[in-house]
């Protein structure tokens, strides 16, 4: 079923025609081109597909495009505004925070989450917050490090 | 991982007219709330829906409201976060938001709602276990009528309620209860998150300044039967009693005794039989000194 909806896309307006049973990874990563956005286990448990939607973070593996008709959508490709990379970018890069990288973009996204809210976490807070990040390479240590340099680095 | 299969998809934005779409389409269709258990349904087991009904447009089914009697109605589409981060809620009941933040990630309880998680009956939810225990009531709605249900009835098996195909699940009610309540859920998982429970328990109970003794007993049991279920013997055991260690022990044996746990790929009947003991030991000793602070706290906690 075709279902002609509106909505904001990293900060821009768009519309589009959508299948209401195509999945909101599907549609950002095959139909817009968006690819940033990773598909690991694609049952709401890895958190690689996680985007904003509506300010909250969620799995884009589990919302149907049907829904999304007036939604406001942020991926990883709009984590940054302007030239400058946001402070979780530059600390994950400049601490090794990946190795594979594909969960990386879940992380930073929900690593953000966490930073808009508390930019002074303790570690267990911010392991609580990536709970639902799967990193299968298993470099949590240099993540959660990350996340704190981050931190200071908002803080300062 | 398979993709989900094309369907109808409905947006009312009254209850009864989402009602009457289930009603005038027949069987095969299915309610959507935050999709996190129906989308997986339909991609990792087969579910093929004919028809979607989206309530998330109906106005009125979200939110944690106080009400003037004292009672807090939770509409059925408020999310597992805002209730795990509701002010009221941690203030009056933290082992309620406790039991919400158990479920999944912070990505899925942005998208699970309470009314969702009811409706789909999984014998381990884990908000089930404590909503059952504050005596929590079910609205349920349909085109004609509205109809209110104790919780602890609601159930009826794995996945089944007593609501009709065309009834929609509009809140969730705690009565007012008493201010010397305290509580306790635990969720027995061999992983700290991101797991099912193998055991799930709340207890509750208003504790006697003066006397500490133990009023209004409720203990819920979690992932040990076809559907939560209170352990009603174990109740009485403590009832008006002064809670001791011996005491929780016993009360845990008879708790124990009364689950009805199933072996699965998770772990054997034997094993959530001895762990509803322990756990429910752990619950009423830890209710008494008051809620963990952080899950560091609540994972290495012995009363």
């Amino acid at each position: 079923m075709n279902k002609a909806i509106h909505f904001t896309l990293n900060g821009k307006p768009a519309s589009r025609e959508v299948l209401t049973h195509r999945l909101l990874l599907d549609l950002l990563r095959d139909e817009i081109g968006l690819t940033g956005t990773k598909e690991g286990c694609g049952t709401g448990d890895c958190g690689a597909c996680t985007v904003y939607l509506n300010g909250k973070p969620v799995n884009s593996c589990l919302v149907l495009s049907g829904e999304l008709d007036g939604a406001d959508i942020v991926t990883i490709e709009g984590l940054k505004i302007g030239p400058e990379l946001h402070p979780i970018q530059k600390t994950f890069l400049q601490d090794g925070g990946a190795q594979c990288g594909y969960c990386t973009p879940g992380m930073l996204m929900m690593a953000k989450a966490l930073l808009d809210e508390n930019t002074n976490p303790t570690e267990e807070e911010i392991r609580f917050a990536l709970a639902g990040n799967l990193c299968r390479c298993t470099g949590y240590a240099k993540i959660v490090q990350a996340v704190q340099d981050a931190a200071a680095m908002l803080r300062k | 991982m398979k993709r989900t299969e094309p369907f109808e998809m409905y947006q009312p934005t009254t209850l009864q007219e989402a009602s009457r779409l289930l009603k005038e389409h027949g069987p095969g269709g299915r309610f959507l709330a935050g999709g996190t258990d129906l989308v997986i349904a339909m991609k990792e087991k087969g579910l093929l829906p004919k028809y979607i009904v989206d309530l998330k447009r109906v106005p009125g089914l979200s939110g944690i409201r106080e009400k003037g009697d004292g009672s807090i109605a939770l509409g059925a589409l408020t999310t597992m976060y805002e209730i795990e981060t509701s002010p009221l809620i941690r203030k009056k009941y933290p082992f309620l938001a406790q039991s919400a933040a158990e479920v999944g990630s912070i990505q899925i309880r942005n998208r699970a709602t309470v009314g969702g998680n009811m409706a789909n009956a999984t014998p381990s939810a884990d908000v089930a276990p404590a909503l059952i225990a504050l005596d929590a009531a079910a609205k349920i709605a349909s085109a004609s009528a509205e109809r209110t249900i104790p919780l602890k009835e609601f159930f009826q098996g794995p996945g089944q309620t007593v609501m009709n195909t065309d009834e929609i699940l509009t809140e969730i009610t705690i009565p007012k209860t008493d201010p010397r309540l305290v509580g306790e859920y635990i969720k027995f998982s061999p992983r700290e998150m991101m797991d099912l429970a193998y055991v799930g328990v709340a207890v509750v109970y208003n504790l006697g300044a003066q006397d500490k003794k133990c009023e209004g007993v409720r203990i819920v049991l979690g992932a040990v039967a076809p559907t939560p279920i209170r352990a009603e013997r174990a109740e009485a055991a403590l009832e008006g009693q002064v809670l001791t260690e011996a005491l929780a022990e016993k009360v845990g044996q008879i708790a124990a005794e009364e689950a009805k746990p199933i072996s699965d790929v998770r772990s054997s009947a034997d094993y959530r039989r001895a762990m509803v003991g322990a756990m429910t030991k752990r619950a009423l000793l830890n209710a008494a000194v008051g809620p963990a602070t952080s899950w560091y706290d609540r994972r290495d906690r012995r009363y």
